[in-house]
């Protein structure tokens, strides 16, 4: 897969140029492009239909473009790969909804999203070493779910479901986090938590959150994207963005 | 991780292991007179018991674990069973009425000169035997290669699965297949050597039926209980979130389907020789339905739930169709609907909640290990 | 020989032709003349009498030929033609014409007229000739069949006229063949082209037979092979494109009945997706109640009545099976809409019982239910293509239903609910929609339509327990292929799947050509898990 060199590939990680996705003659990206830098907290925030979702449906291979390239890492094409190709490169996704394996114990959840191996026969054959269930245990208290990690995920409250799951994607050791709207649901201390959590990943990861909830964006104290349509209507400071005329047209209405 | 079985569970598998494959050959060897002489038609019969058992544990793998509820495992069993078939049809020879060395007696009946390329090989034992895993292997491979990377699944996959099962069904009624059409083939005489009719054969075959009962358990219960295990069950609750982990979720099926078409092939095999006959009826689409109603009542997800399901359902059938022939097709019909609306856990999932009811730590354990929805 | 045969035919029948204009004036003189001449020594005068005497129309004529053929004619010392038996020693003579007794004879006293074989040739072409007008339908029918076989120049003009005063149309077709056939085998090469150049308009399999007949017979004028090889390959190519539309025709019709049994299936694996297993028994119970309605008839209403058991049957069948239906919805099914799997075992139990039920009241055997007389019999199109009524009016009455239940959904509100529901339930349930009743109406619609396909069917085969099992899979071969909850998916999926059918069928035989059918859907799913015309979005993707 070679890529047309651009002094932008040096710095970053996640590259969308000219994205476009159409479901039966609307568009739901129309010529996406932005760049997130590695190691950098983004927050893209946009009104329902803006496009937020599609735009991580197609970086994580749920959703082929029509047109234009997602690179990652400045080398790797992710449009012409499947969800669990890119996933295996070092791209976590937390879902809108939180989805666990809720039959699952939440020492099981994790046991799976552990980055080793993918392939089939050596998982029939895995064996835990005891460094792998160290491992598996600070996450479980990193994540505050200490002494539930017999319970099965189903069992969990909305928000524990919500940390299992950004839980999952750290110990995949993803270079790249997805998070669509991970404080759903929460209350305001665990949103607070989150807001910490994520935070503090910022640098190792790199991490892109979706989220309505302007408090918590603010909290992140990130760079801001604002997609509209399917396209990128401002993208700077939550400052800047809160005081740009088209967005505020785009909330407020026209 | 998880332990094959617990102590409690090695000791209940040895223990009715012991009984089955020591006690009632023992039984059917006593005096004719003695009050305890198990009856020789018995034998054969719980050996055929045996071999539905394995297909419903086959069965429970791919759909109590991976969620997939194949209506083609009846296919992959009877493939198993004309393997067998051409085997020991192949060691009639010339005993067979035409008393042709090479050729069956249909082909000859059919006026064939030659046997045809698939029949080559045989003649052999050790070939016959891998084909009997092979074919419905290699089958359930290209299949499931075919389906899960297309992510059919579900309902779609169930009716596809039902659609191969009816095809193969239509083309073994033909003649020009040279798998004897309609009568299928029977008149065995002899299995390695050893004549078929012989009690202490019977037995043979019975006590094998039920090892390999034992070693499917064993092999399914394996899987189930390594990390693959749970891939799977990840996979049935999941399917995308188990492919923004990593995963290939069509590698685990087809990988799963394969296995559990192999086991289902093996139960075939050693079921032809009990019964004597191999026909195209073993493909009719209701047989393979019919498993997954063992599996139910039997409670799926459970794997020992498919073998209880698969005796006490063919114990009932047995009966049934003996005394009142007419009853039978209400009670499995009563039993679809009871069991799905009312009892979806099956007489496994009854069992433990009874318990758990009793005895309140239980129900903590079952969580732990909690397999069905 | 043959062609000596055929001259002399000809010149019989120019005979004959110009005889018959002065007949009318000495019919009886002219008889008796022309028997006498029978007496000839020279066949060829024979001949020329044989001729002339058919000519005549007299209905003694045929006796008195077939006389002459047997070798009962016989000619006296005074040069008198006599009809004459033998009787002992002796013969017993009488007239030939009357069949008034003259007395007897030694067999010193009469000579045996002779024939041979060209005579004979021409008494049997003239003979043929003669029963065309005849007052018997049957000898009349016997007499041109005979000709087809037989084609002969000498019927040339007999054949025209009776074509001409013939009546019974089955008649009318074989005297046109006989008459081509006859024209073809004319020794003049000019009639023989113009004969074909007429014939070769034809569309009919038969005038394909005779023109290759000619081609096979040999020795042909090269003019007249070349151009009855041109004619035998523009019928040729007509007969292809009849065969071809025929086969369609039997996809669709084969079409119109999976359409009939998918098409409820289609209704609630769209709006529920649930697949229900026990629709094939729907389809089965329709035809019993086509059956009882039909004995109801016979039972207790006036013989005249009874046509009209079919048109009563359908209203029946759709609120028996679809009462059935919705008490299936609301029994069993509506507590398994989380767990489709499930409810397809559910379903499958439901219809073991049902199909033992009919066992227990019907018994097993297969009940016969009469074809009322429109739809019995058919017509023959074109070119032996012939059209069952029962088929033509099955094809009909499946776009008539695809129609309404098209209006329906399009036009009611129970049919914007329906389709709200198909698309997004919980949007739907938002909105006020009683999805519950919904699905339970929609369910019974769904049988409903399954036992109206069951009156289709039993017009065409067998009522027996496993009817529906015979058209499951097919049914949903037909969902799965045209895709889900789509009305012109399903109709292109089963018109589709008819006519694949019907086209693999010679090819490779119909078991196989099912199976080669089946393999090819599992491989069309690999492409398009969601068949062709499905439906799209992202309520639709999960």
């Amino acid at each position: 897969m070679s890529v047309t060199a651009s002094p932008e590939f040096a710095t970053s990680l996640l590259y969308l140029d000219g994205v476009t996705v159409s479901f039966d003659g609307f568009k739901a990206l129309n010529a996406l492009s932005f760049v997130v830098d590695r190691g950098e907290l983004r927050s893209i925030i946009g009104p329902n239909g803006a496009g937020k979702t599609t735009m991580m449906d197609v970086v994580t291979g749920k959703t082929r473009p029509d047109d234009g390239q997602v690179i990652f890492d400045g080398k790797v094409d992710l449009t012409r790969l499947d969800e669990a190709a890119i996933a295996n490169l070092g791209i976590g996704r937390k879902f809108q909804k939180p989805t666990v394996f809720e039959n699952l114990t939440v020492f099981a959840n994790l046991e799976l999203a552990r980055k080793t191996v993918r392939r089939i026969i050596p998982t029939l054959f895995a064996r835990l070493d005891g460094g792998a269930r160290d491992e598996i245990d600070a996450m479980i208290r990193r994540i505050g779910l200490a002494g539930r990690e017999r319970v099965p995920a189903g069992a969990l409250s909305h928000g524990q479901k919500q940390w299992l799951e950004i839980g999952m994607l750290l110990i995949q050791d993803a270079q790249l986090l997805l998070l669509d709207e991970p404080v759903a649901g929460m209350t305001d201390r665990e949103t607070e938590a989150t807001a910490d959590l994520v935070r503090s990943l910022a640098g190792e990861h790199t991490v892109v959150v979706v989220e309505h909830d302007m408090e918590f964006v603010r909290s992140l104290a990130a760079r801001v994207t604002v997609l509209h349509e399917g396209s990128v209507l401002a993208d700077g400071s939550i400052d800047f963005v809160q005081n740009h005329q088209g967005v505020i047209d785009v909330y407020l209405g026209r | 991780m998880g332990p094959l079985l617990d102590r409690r569970g090695w000791i209940g598998f040895l223990g009715t292991g012991l009984v089955l494959i020591v006690g009632i050959p023992l039984l059917n060897m006593l005096a004719d007179d003695s009050p305890l002489h198990l009856a020789d038609y018995l034998v054969p019969l719980f050996g055929k018991y045996a071999c539905y058992a394995l297909l419903a544990l086959s069965l429970d793998l791919v759909w109590g674990y991976a969620g997939i509820l194949s209506l083609g495992h009846g296919a992959f069993f009877a493939l198993g069973g004309y393997a067998m078939g051409m085997y020991l049809m192949r060691q009639i020879g010339t005993r067979g009425v035409y008393q042709n060395p090479i050729l069956p007696d249909f082909m000859v009946f059919l006026n064939w000169k030659e046997l045809p390329w698939y029949w080559y090989g045989f003649d052999h034992f050790a070939f016959a035997a891998l084909m009997i895993v092979l074919v419905p292997g290699v089958l359930a491979f290209a299949f499931g290669w075919l389906a899960f990377r297309s992510r059919v699944t579900g309902v779609y996959l169930s009716i596809i699965t039902q659609a191969l099962t009816y095809a193969l069904w239509l083309a073994f009624f033909r003649n020009d297949m040279g798998f004897g059409g309609n009568n299928g083939m029977t008149d065995f005489k002899d299995l390695l050597g050893i004549p078929l009719q012989t009690a202490a054969m019977r037995r043979g075959l019975y006590v094998v039926s039920v090892l390999a009962l034992g070693l499917g358990f064993l092999v399914c219960r394996y899987i189930v209980a390594s990390k693959l295990g749970r891939l799977l069950l990840a996979v049935r609750d999941a399917q995308s979130r188990v492919r923004f982990l990593g995963y290939s979720v069509a590698h685990a099926q087809v990988f799963v389907f394969t296995i559990s078409a192999m086991l289902a092939g093996i139960a075939g095999a050693l079921y032809v020789p009990q019964v004597g006959i191999i026909n195209p009826s073993e493909f009719s689409p209701g047989n393979s339905i019919e498993v997954a109603i063992w599996v139910a009542v039997g409670g799926r997800g459970t794997l020992v739930g498919a073998v209880i399901g698969a005796v006490v359902i063919n114990a009932a059938k047995t009966y049934l169709t003996g005394s009142v022939p007419e009853a039978w097709l209400y009670v499995l019909g009563g039993l679809f609907v009871l069991v799905t609306l009312v009892f979806p856990r099956g007489i496994v999932g009854f069992v433990d909640q009874v318990r758990s009811l009793r005895r309140p730590r239980a129900a903590e354990k079952l969580a732990d290990e909690k397999v069905a929805p | 020989m043959i062609e000596r045969l055929r001259l002399s035919l000809f010149a019989l029948l120019s005979l004959l032709l110009s005889v018959q204009i002065g007949f009318a004036a000495g019919g009886q003189t002219r008889l008796a003349t022309l028997v006498q001449q029978l007496g000839a020594d020279d066949f060829d005068q024979k001949i020329a009498a044989v001729g002339e005497l058919a000519a005549l129309g007299d209905p003694r004529v045929v006796k008195l030929l077939q006389a002459l053929e047997n070798g009962d004619l016989y000619v006296t010392k005074d040069k008198k033609v006599v009809l004459a038996r033998q009787d002992g020693d002796n013969f017993a003579t009488s007239d030939p014409i009357s069949g008034a007794k003259i007395g007897t004879a030694t067999s010193d006293d009469i000579d045996q007229i002779i024939v041979n074989n060209r005579v004979r040739e021409v008494i049997d072409a003239v003979l043929g000739t003669l029963n065309l007008f005849s007052p018997s339908r049957d000898d009349r029918l016997a007499a041109a069949l005979d000709l087809v076989k037989h084609p002969s120049p000498a019927s040339v003009p007999a054949l025209q006229k009776a074509l001409a005063a013939e009546q019974d149309a089955e008649i009318k077709q074989d005297l046109t063949l006989a008459l081509a056939g006859a024209r073809l085998n004319s020794p003049d090469k000019k009639m023989q082209l113009a004969a074909i150049a007429e014939l070769a308009g034809s569309t009919d399999p038969a005038i394909f037979s005779i023109l290759s007949a000619l081609h096979d017979s040999g020795n042909l004028d090269p003019d007249v092979r070349r151009a009855d090889e041109s004619a035998l390959a523009a019928i040729a190519q007509r007969l292809q494109l009849v065969r071809i539309g025929m086969t369609l025709f039997e996809g669709l019709s084969l079409g119109s009945i999976l359409l009939l049994a998918a098409i409820g299936l289609s209704i609630t694996f769209g709006v529920m997706g649930v697949i229900n297993m026990a629709h094939g028994e729907m389809i089965m119970l329709g035809a019993y109640s086509t059956y009882v309605v039909q004995q109801l008839f016979v039972g207790y209403l006036p013989a005249s009545w009874l046509e009209a058991y079919l048109v009563v049957s359908l209203p029946v069948a759709f609120v028996v099976t679809g009462l059935l239906g919705i008490a299936l919805e609301r029994s069993v099914i509506r507590f398994l809409y989380t767990r489709p799997l499930e409810t397809l075992l559910a379903t499958w139990g439901v219809s073991l019982i049902l199909q033992q039920l009919v066992r227990t009241i019907f018994g097993s055997p297969n009940k016969a239910v009469d074809n009322p007389s429109y739809m019995t019999g058919g017509f023959e199109l074109i070119g032996g293509a012939f059209i069952t009524w029962n088929r033509l009016v099955i094809l009909v009455f499946c776009f008539l239903v695809l129609g309404v239940l098209a209006l329906v959904l399009k036009r009611t509100s129970f049919g914007l609910h329906m389709r709200a529901v198909t698309q997004n339930r919980d949007m739907a349930a938002t909105m006020g929609i009683p999805t519950a009743r919904i699905d339970a109406l929609t369910f019974g619609l769904g049988s409903g339509i399954a036992g109206i396909a069951g009156v289709a069917l039993s017009q065409i085969g067998n009522v027996s327990p496993n009817l529906g099992t015979l058209y499951i899979v097919d049914s949903f071969m037909v969902v799965v292929f045209g895709g889900v909850g789509s009305l012109f998916g399903t109709l292109a999926g089963a018109m589709s799947l008819g006519i694949v059918n019907k086209l693999l069928e010679p090819v490779s035989g119909a078991v196989l050509g099912k199976v080669v059918v089946l393999i090819a859907i599992i491989l069309f799913i690999q492409r398009r898990p969601r068949g062709l015309f499905a439906l799209r979005g992202r309520a639709a993707e999960n």
